[in-house]
């Protein structure tokens, strides 16, 4: 949902819409906005919208102006962010909300791929701190150790090339068939389709291990063997 | 030289942020730097009580931000050493009375005329912690030798990391080499295996820190606290000299200490 026309960016926020116009004259930018709006009223009507103008010194009649204009159309204007004071103060003034929250990023990730073949995987190159979510419709493997407080989430089979301690789901859509290995295998908890395990206290010399189901339905982790 | 603007903070709360900021800046400032501490724990201010300025407080940070005074007059300047300053926290606002922009702009006013500044940010990953970061160039994320602590240092390196601040660099503090010995504290090595970020100090445990906290004289002023060396040291670390980490074993028992110096020789 991002449309680029000039200057003007809209994206979709989890609440409504973010409108970013630039530093261009404000007189430009709000006519060349509306004009927008008008082309597309569909989109727009009924939104809630935060509109991000940059350093744009703006006073109270200018708010108020653009604020009727959009409420004209069916628009609620919410926020307005702003680098500069005055605008912030105008902005506060209105009683409009001055800044909104964005999503963090990287912290919480659904990586959305579409045409997934049955052999597609994530790399991640880094180490999962608490905090962090990964999920994915494939594979999922990851250079770097996943800490305690990490989750991943995988339909497919999920490598750890470090240490694992925090949580890993594989076979999130019910494959029984899927695997979790790491060099060591010490999460909080493990789960691979709906079997859920909390086990494996750390190893004094940690040795790579791979957890699948095994025939009596259990989950059940084994050290890896070479040949 | 413009000034290093150095975020102090931990995720967890009472692991010795407030402590780590008046002794660093103590130690900074002692050694010549000018430094400017601001807290950033709005609504809950404790720093300028660990600096002993709580009673000359006039202004604050919210009153600088909205307009009521001039930067200069929250400054207030320390009366043990002259060339550092505090900017305290409002304590009868909340984290919602500034914003990361606020705290930009006033930095951005600070940076010209210091040579430090270090801000102290509240406990949380929330508002108040963002307002802390927004500005550093610089991060030092404190943490106790405990699972607790080290999670949420854990996580606050997730966020840094996330927000570009880098992964920032690692004081462990609070550490009792007795305990860790008997395998009943995390080593250091243990909080470095699972943060996996850089070590700027390690503090040990010292009952002089809470002595002269509430005395509102930091324990970096104590030329024998070993804790207050430790802050000494970081505090050239950040300065960029190569510091040896201290010997934290040196307070074992008598025949330990003759062994090492025999083994010294």
């Amino acid at each position: 949902m991002t449309e680029t026309n000039s200057s003007i960016q809209i994206k979709g926020l989890r609440d409504g819409l973010l409108v970013s116009l630039d530093d261009a004259p404000w007189d430009e930018q709000r006519t060349a906005f509306l004009t927008q709006v008008d082309a597309q009223p569909a989109f727009f009507k009924g939104a809630r919208l935060a509109l991000d103008v940059a350093s744009q010194v703006l006073h109270v009649n200018d708010l108020v102006d653009l604020r009727d204009q959009l409420s004209e159309r069916g628009i609620f204007l919410w926020a307005v962010i702003s680098e500069s004071p005055t605008t912030e103060k105008t902005a506060q003034l209105l009683g409009l909300a001055t800044r909104v929250s964005k999503p963090r990023p990287e912290e919480a990730r659904q990586f959305a791929v579409t045409d997934l073949g049955e052999d597609t995987a994530l790399f991640l190159d880094r180490t999962l701190r608490s905090g962090t979510r990964i999920e994915f419709a494939g594979h999922v493997v990851v250079f770097g150790d996943v800490n305690p407080g990490a989750e991943i989430v995988a339909e497919g089979n999920v490598i750890i090339w470090g240490r694992l301690r925090g949580m890993v789901h594989a076979g999130s859509k019910g494959n029984t068939a899927a695997v979790i290995c790491a060099l060591d295998l010490s999460p909080t908890q493990l789960r691979i389709a709906g079997e859920a395990s909390a086990m494996l206290s750390p190893q004094q010399n940690p040795r790579p291990e791979i957890a699948r189901i095994n025939e009596n339905g259990k989950l059940q982790a084994e050290f890896w063997s070479p040949g | 030289m413009p000034a290093q603007v150095i975020t102090v903070t931990s995720g967890k709360g009472g692991v010795g942020k407030t402590t780590a900021v008046a002794n660093l800046a103590v130690a900074l400032a002692t050694s010549g730097s000018k430094v400017v501490c601001i807290d950033g724990d709005i609504g809950l201010r404790n720093l300028d009580v660990i600096l002993g300025l709580e009673n000359r407080i006039v202004y604050d940070i919210v009153d600088v931000i909205e307009g009521r005074c001039r930067l200069k007059q929250a400054m207030i300047r320390d009366k043990k050493t002259p060339n550092l300053y505090l900017i305290p926290a409002a304590q009868t606002r909340d984290k919602n009375a500034v914003s990361p922009s606020d705290m930009n702009r006033l930095i951005k006013d600070l940076r010209a005329d210091c040579d430090y500044v270090l801000i102290d940010s509240p406990a949380g990953i929330e508002r108040g912690f963002r307002n802390a970061i927004a500005a550093a160039d610089r991060v030092i994320v404190v943490t106790n030798p405990e699972i607790s602590a080290v999670r949420d240092a854990d996580r606050v390196i997730g966020i840094l990391e996330a927000e570009d601040k880098g992964p920032g660099e690692l004081v462990i503090n609070r550490l009792n080499p007795k305990l860790v010995k008997k395998n009943d504290m995390l080593s250091p090595e243990d909080v470095l295996d699972l943060l996996a970020i850089e070590l700027i100090g390690i503090v040990p445990e010292d009952e002089n820190v809470i002595i002269s906290s509430n005395r509102g004289a930091p324990v970096a002023y104590d030329p024998k606290s070993r804790a207050g060396q430790a802050f000494r040291n970081i505090a050239r670390r950040i300065k960029g000299e190569t510091v040896p980490f201290l010997d934290l074993e040196s307070q074992g028992n008598l025949w330990e200490r003759i062994q090492r110096l025999a083994g010294r020789k």
